[in-house]
C-alpha cells in the first residue's frame, strides 16, 4: 500500500502539467519579444469554452474537440496579434500591461454575457469518469491521459525546438533578436507564428482544464496569476524552466490544499517572491 | 614614481568560452591624454565596463589612485573620480539639457537626497551647471529636452554629465562616434579645454582626434593589450598596421558596430 | 552686469517651473464646488478625494520613478485596517489614527522597499503583485483580526477637531478628506520640485545611466517607494475614517489595478493626473452603478484599450498637446 502522498503528487502532477501547457507560450514568446501579454489566458478560456459549447451544443466527443479548441484560441490570437498587439512591441511595459489587461476585461465581460456566469458543465464519457486503483492509490484516468497528452506535446516541442529550422530560429530570435534579424531571420514572422501556437496551447490547456479546475468567465484571470508566476519562476524563453516551474507549483498548490489548507494561495505567494528573490531572471532565464 | 591616477593588473573576464578580457595591465599616470585604439571586437568598450564596475571580472585588480576598487559598485566609483561617457548617447530626453546637467551635479553634492527644498533654491548647483554647459557651448539650448538636440550637441552633453561629477579620471568612449564633420570642432575644443588635473583614457577610431590629443597609444586585440606607445610610433608599427590599421593604409573613420 | 543677467536667467527659469499656475487655482477652487453645486454627492466627493490621494500616491512611483506596481493597495489596505483597528478597540480620533496609519503604511513599504528597488521588468511587476497577493490573502485568514469576509466592524470616529462630527450627508467627511488631500498634494508638490524629484526623474528617464553620474539610485527608490506607500495608507486611513468600515477589497488585486487605471487615465507623471482620473473614473462608475459588473468590466476594458492606442499620456497629456498645437496655430 503506498502511502497517500503519491495520490498528492500524482494530482500535483497532472495540475502541474496543465500549467505547464498554460504557460509555455507565453514564456517563449515573453522571451522572444519581451512583449506582456496579460490576456493569454482569455484564450485558454476560450479553447474552454469551445470545447464545453461543442460537446454541450453539437454533441461532438471530448477528443474531437481538443484540436478545435487549439485552432480557435490560435486563430483568434493571430487576430489580435495583427491589429493590436504588434503596435505595441516597442511600447513600455506600463501600455503593453494596460492594453492587454483591458483584453481580458473585456473577454471576461463576453464571456459572461455568452455564457453565463455559471461554471460550465461537462459531460465526459464515462470511461473519462473512472479511476484506476493502483496499491491503494486512485488515479483518475482522465488525469492520466491529461499527463500523458502532456508529456507527449513536451516532448514534441522540445524536438521541435532542438531539431528543425523552425525551432532553430526561434532560439536565435529568443536568444539575441537584434543578431538574429541581422543574420537574416524573419523575426516577426517567427514571433507570429510562435505567438500562434503559444495561444493555441494555451487554448487546449483550457479545454483539458474544464474538468479539473472547472470553467467561468474569471477563469482568464485567475490563473493569470498562476501562468506569470510560472514564467516568471520558470525563467523567460525556457521550455524546460516553465516545465520545471509549473510542476512545482502544481505539487506545492495540491500538496498546500491537502495539507495545511489554511494556508490557501499564501504559500504559493511566498515561494515565488523567494524564489524571484533569489533569481529575478527565473530558474532557467537568461535575459 | 608617483602613483599612477589608474591602474589595472591581470584583468580578465570571459562570457563562457567566449574571452573578451585577457590578462589586461594598464597604467595611467596623472594628467595625461592616452588613447586606446584596436579593432571591432577588441573589447575596448568591455575594459571601459570592467573599469567602471558595469561588468564584474573573473581576475584581476583595479586600482584608483592606489586604492582597491575592485568590488566599489559603479555610483561609488564616480564619487571617488572615475568616470565615463557612452559611445552610444545615454541621455535622459526628456529632462532640459540644464536639467540633465544639474542633477548629475546634485548627485555629487548630495543635494539630490533633499526632498524638502525645491530645487530652485539650490542656486550653487544650478550655476555650476550653467558653467559646465557654458563651456561646452550648450548654454544657448539649455532649456531644450536632450532629445531636441543635434547629435553633436548631445554627445557634448554626454561630456558635461561627466564633467559636472569633478572626474580626476575620464573615460571617454569614443566621443567623435556619429558627429557629424560640422559638429566636430566643438566636440574637439571641448577635449581640448579639459583641465589637466584630469587624467584621460580615450577610446577612438578617428585617427586625427588621437594624433591630435594622445601622448600615447594602447593597442588593444582580440581581448589583450598589443602593445603601447607613442602615437607616432604605433602608427608606423608593422604589427598594428596588419591588425588594424589595414594592408590599404590608414582609414581616416572606421564604421563602428553597435 | 551682462555675465549676472545671464547666471540669472537658469534660475529664473527653474524657478518659472515651480510656481503655481492660474488653472491649478482654478483646480483647487473648483474642488470646493460640491458644497455649492452637488450637495447631495458629497459622501461620492469624499471618496473620490480618497481615491485621488491613493492615484497621487501610485504617481510618485509609477509617474515619477517608472515603478510599475500592480499591488499597492496594499499599503493602502494596512493604512486602512490600522486605522480601523485603532478605532475600534477604542481611540477613535481621527488625525492621530491618520498619524498611526501613515506610520504602519510607511513602515510596510520600507520593509519591501528594500526587494522592490533591486527589480525591474516582468520580476518587478510579479513582486508588487504578489505582495499585494499575500497581504490579501494574510487578512483574509487572520480573520481573528481583519474580520475576514465581513470586514471590520466597530469603527467609531470621533469628532475632527473636536468639533465636526461625520455627519451622513459627507459634508465633513469631504471636507476632512479634502483638507487631507490638498495638504498631502502639496507635500508631494515639494517632493517633485526637489532635486530628489529630479533625481526620480532621471531614474525614470535612464536608469542604467544614474550610477554612472554617481546616483544611489536603489537608494532613492527606496525613499520614494515608502513615501508613496505613506499616502497611499493615509487614503485608506481615510476612507476606513469616513465610511466606518474596512473590507477585504481594500487591499485587493481589483483595487491595485483600478488606481493604476485611474492614474494611467488621467495622465502620470504629471501630479494632476491622478486627480483628474479618479474623478472621471469615480463619476463614471457612480453613473453607470445600475449596470452589471459585466458590462462595467467590458467598459473598463475598452476604456483601457482605447486610452493605450489613442491617448497615452492620458487626459491630461491629451489636453497638453491640444493647448500646444493650438498655442502653435
Amino acid at each position: 500500500m503506498l502511502p497517500p502522498v503519491f495520490g498528492v503528487v500524482f494530482d500535483g502532477l497532472a495540475y502541474g502539467m496543465l500549467l505547464f501547457l498554460l504557460s509555455v507560450g507565453q514564456s517563449v514568446t515573453l522571451g522572444m519579444m519581451n512583449f506582456i501579454n496579460l490576456a493569454h489566458c482569455s484564450f485558454a478560456m476560450l479553447g474552454g469554452y469551445v470545447t464545453a459549447s461543442l460537446m454541450s451544443r453539437y454533441g461532438v466527443p471530448f477528443f474531437a474537440t481538443l484540436p478545435c479548441a487549439f485552432v480557435v484560441a490560435a486563430a483568434t490570437s493571430v487576430v489580435f496579434e495583427r491589429t493590436l498587439f504588434r503596435r505595441l512591441y516597442r511600447a513600455s511595459e506600463l501600455d503593453q500591461v494596460l492594453l492587454t489587461i483591458g483584453i481580458v476585461f473585456i473577454s471576461v465581460a463576453v464571456a459572461a454575457y455568452v455564457f453565463g456566469t455559471d461554471q460550465q458543465p461537462l459531460q465526459l464519457p464515462a470511461y473519462l469518469r473512472t479511476s484506476l486503483t493502483f496499491m491503494g492509490i486512485r488515479f483518475a484516468v482522465y488525469r492520466l491521459i491529461l499527463i500523458g497528452l502532456a508529456l507527449a506535446i513536451t516532448i514534441a516541442l522540445v524536438l521541435g525546438i532542438e531539431y528543425t529550422r523552425f525551432g532553430a530560429r526561434v532560439r536565435a530570435a529568443v536568444d539575441n533578436q537584434r543578431m538574429a534579424r541581422g543574420l537574416g531571420i524573419d523575426v516577426d514572422r517567427t514571433f507570429a507564428v510562435t505567438f500562434a501556437l503559444g495561444s493555441g496551447l494555451a487554448g487546449l490547456g483550457g479545454a483539458l482544464a474544464v474538468e479539473i479546475i472547472g470553467l467561468d468567465p474569471s477563469f482568464a484571470l485567475t490563473y493569470l496569476i498562476y501562468v506569470l508566476i510560472v514564467v516568471s519562476v520558470g525563467g523567460l524563453g525556457s521550455i524546460a524552466g516553465s516545465f520545471a516551474a509549473a510542476i512545482v507549483l502544481g505539487i506545492s498548490d495540491v500538496a498546500g490544499k491537502y495539507y495545511i489548507p489554511q494556508l490557501g494561495a499564501f504559500l504559493i505567494y511566498l515561494v515565488m517572491i523567494s524564489l524571484l528573490m533569489w533569481r529575478p531572471l527565473g530558474l532557467l532565464g537568461r535575459r | 614614481m608617483s602613483t599612477p591616477a589608474l591602474a589595472t593588473r591581470g584583468l580578465a573576464k570571459n562570457f563562457g568560452s567566449l574571452v573578451v578580457a585577457r590578462d589586461i595591465a594598464i597604467e595611467l599616470p596623472k594628467g595625461v591624454r592616452y588613447a586606446l585604439i584596436g579593432p571591432n571586437g577588441a573589447g575596448k568598450t568591455t575594459l571601459i565596463n570592467l573599469i567602471t564596475g558595469m561588468l564584474r571580472p573573473d581576475a584581476g585588480q583595479i586600482l584608483l589612485d592606489d586604492a582597491d576598487i575592485t568590488t566599489l559598485p559603479p555610483d561609488q566609483r564616480v564619487r571617488r573620480g572615475l568616470v565615463r561617457t557612452y559611445q552610444i548617447n545615454s541621455l535622459f530626453p526628456h529632462l532640459t539639457a540644464l536639467e540633465s546637467v544639474t542633477l548629475a551635479v546634485c548627485e555629487r553634492t548630495r543635494a539630490a537626497q533633499i526632498w524638502w527644498r525645491e530645487l530652485p533654491a539650490y542656486r550653487h548647483e544650478i550655476d555650476e551647471a550653467y558653467q559646465i554647459l557654458t563651456t561646452l557651448t550648450l548654454a544657448s539650448v539649455c532649456h531644450r529636452p536632450t532629445r531636441e538636440l543635434a547629435y553633436g550637441q548631445q554627445r557634448l552633453l554626454e561630456i558635461a554629465l561627466a564633467l559636472a561629477t569633478r572626474p580626476k579620471v575620464l573615460l571617454l568612449d569614443e566621443p567623435a562616434a556619429g558627429v557629424p564633420r560640422e559638429e566636430s570642432s566643438e566636440l574637439f575644443a571641448a577635449i581640448a579645454g579639459l583641465s589637466d588635473d584630469i587624467t584621460v583614457l580615450f577610446i577612438e577610431h578617428d585617427m586625427e582626434l588621437v594624433f591630435r590629443f594622445a601622448t600615447r597609444v594602447i593597442v588593444m586585440v582580440g581581448g589583450r593589450v598589443l602593445l603601447e606607445g607613442p602615437p607616432h610610433e604605433i602608427a608606423t608599427d608593422p604589427q598594428v598596421r596588419a591588425v588594424y590599421l589595414g594592408r590599404a593604409g590608414e582609414p581616416r573613420h572606421e564604421p563602428h558596430h553597435g | 552686469m551682462a555675465l549676472a543677467g545671464k547666471i540669472e536667467s537658469p534660475q529664473l527659469y527653474l524657478r518659472a517651473q515651480t510656481r503655481w499656475r492660474p488653472i491649478e487655482i482654478v483646480f483647487w477652487l473648483a474642488t470646493l464646488s460640491p458644497y455649492v453645486l452637488f450637495p447631495n454627492y458629497l459622501s461620492l466627493a469624499s471618496q473620490i478625494a480618497v481615491a485621488a490621494l491613493f492615484a497621487l500616491s501610485l504617481d510618485l512611483i509609477l509617474g515619477y520613478a517608472g515603478i510599475v506596481s500592480l499591488g499597492h493597495a496594499a499599503y493602502f489596505g494596512v493604512g486602512a485596517y490600522t486605522a480601523g483597528l485603532v478605532s475600534k478597540y477604542g481611540w477613535g480620533e481621527p488625525l492621530s489614527g491618520l498619524a498611526l496609519a501613515a506610520l504602519a503604511a510607511g513602515i510596510v513599504g520600507y520593509a519591501t522597499s528594500f526587494v522592490i528597488c533591486r527589480f525591474r521588468h516582468l520580476a518587478l511587476i510579479m513582486l508588487t503583485t504578489g505582495f499585494g497577493l499575500l497581504l490579501a490573502e494574510l487578512a483574509n485568514t487572520a480573520g481573528w483580526l481583519t474580520g475576514g469576509m465581513d470586514g471590520l466592524q466597530g469603527i467609531h470616529t470621533w469628532k475632527v477637531l473636536g468639533y465636526f462630527h461625520l455627519d451622513l450627508y459627507g459634508s465633513t467627511a469631504y471636507g476632512y478628506a479634502l483638507a487631507v488631500l490638498f495638504v498631502l498634494f502639496l507635500f508631494a508638490r515639494r517632493v517633485i520640485h526637489s532635486p530628489f524629484g529630479l533625481s526620480l526623474r532621471g531614474i525614470r528617464e535612464n536608469l542604467v545611466r544614474m550610477p554612472a553620474i554617481g546616483a544611489p539610485s536603489r537608494a532613492h527608490i527606496r525613499t520614494i517607494y515608502t513615501i508613496a506607500a505613506t499616502l497611499a495608507g493615509v487614503a485608506g486611513a481615510i476612507l476606513a475614517q469616513t465610511t466606518e468600515t474596512v473590507s477585504l477589497d481594500s487591499l485587493g488585486f481589483e483595487r491595485s489595478a483600478e488606481v493604476v487605471v485611474m492614474l494611467v487615465l488621467g495622465g502620470a507623471g504629471r501630479l494632476y493626473g491622478g486627480l483628474v482620473g479618479a474623478a472621471v473614473f469615480m463619476i463614471a462608475r457612480d453613473q453607470f452603478s445600475g449596470i452589471q459588473p459585466q458590462y462595467w468590466y467590458f467598459w473598463i476594458g475598452i476604456l483601457l484599450v482605447a486610452v493605450v492606442i489613442f491617448l497615452p499620456n492620458g487626459i491630461l497629456g491629451g489636453l497638453a498637446r491640444l493647448t500646444a498645437r493650438w498655442s502653435r496655430s
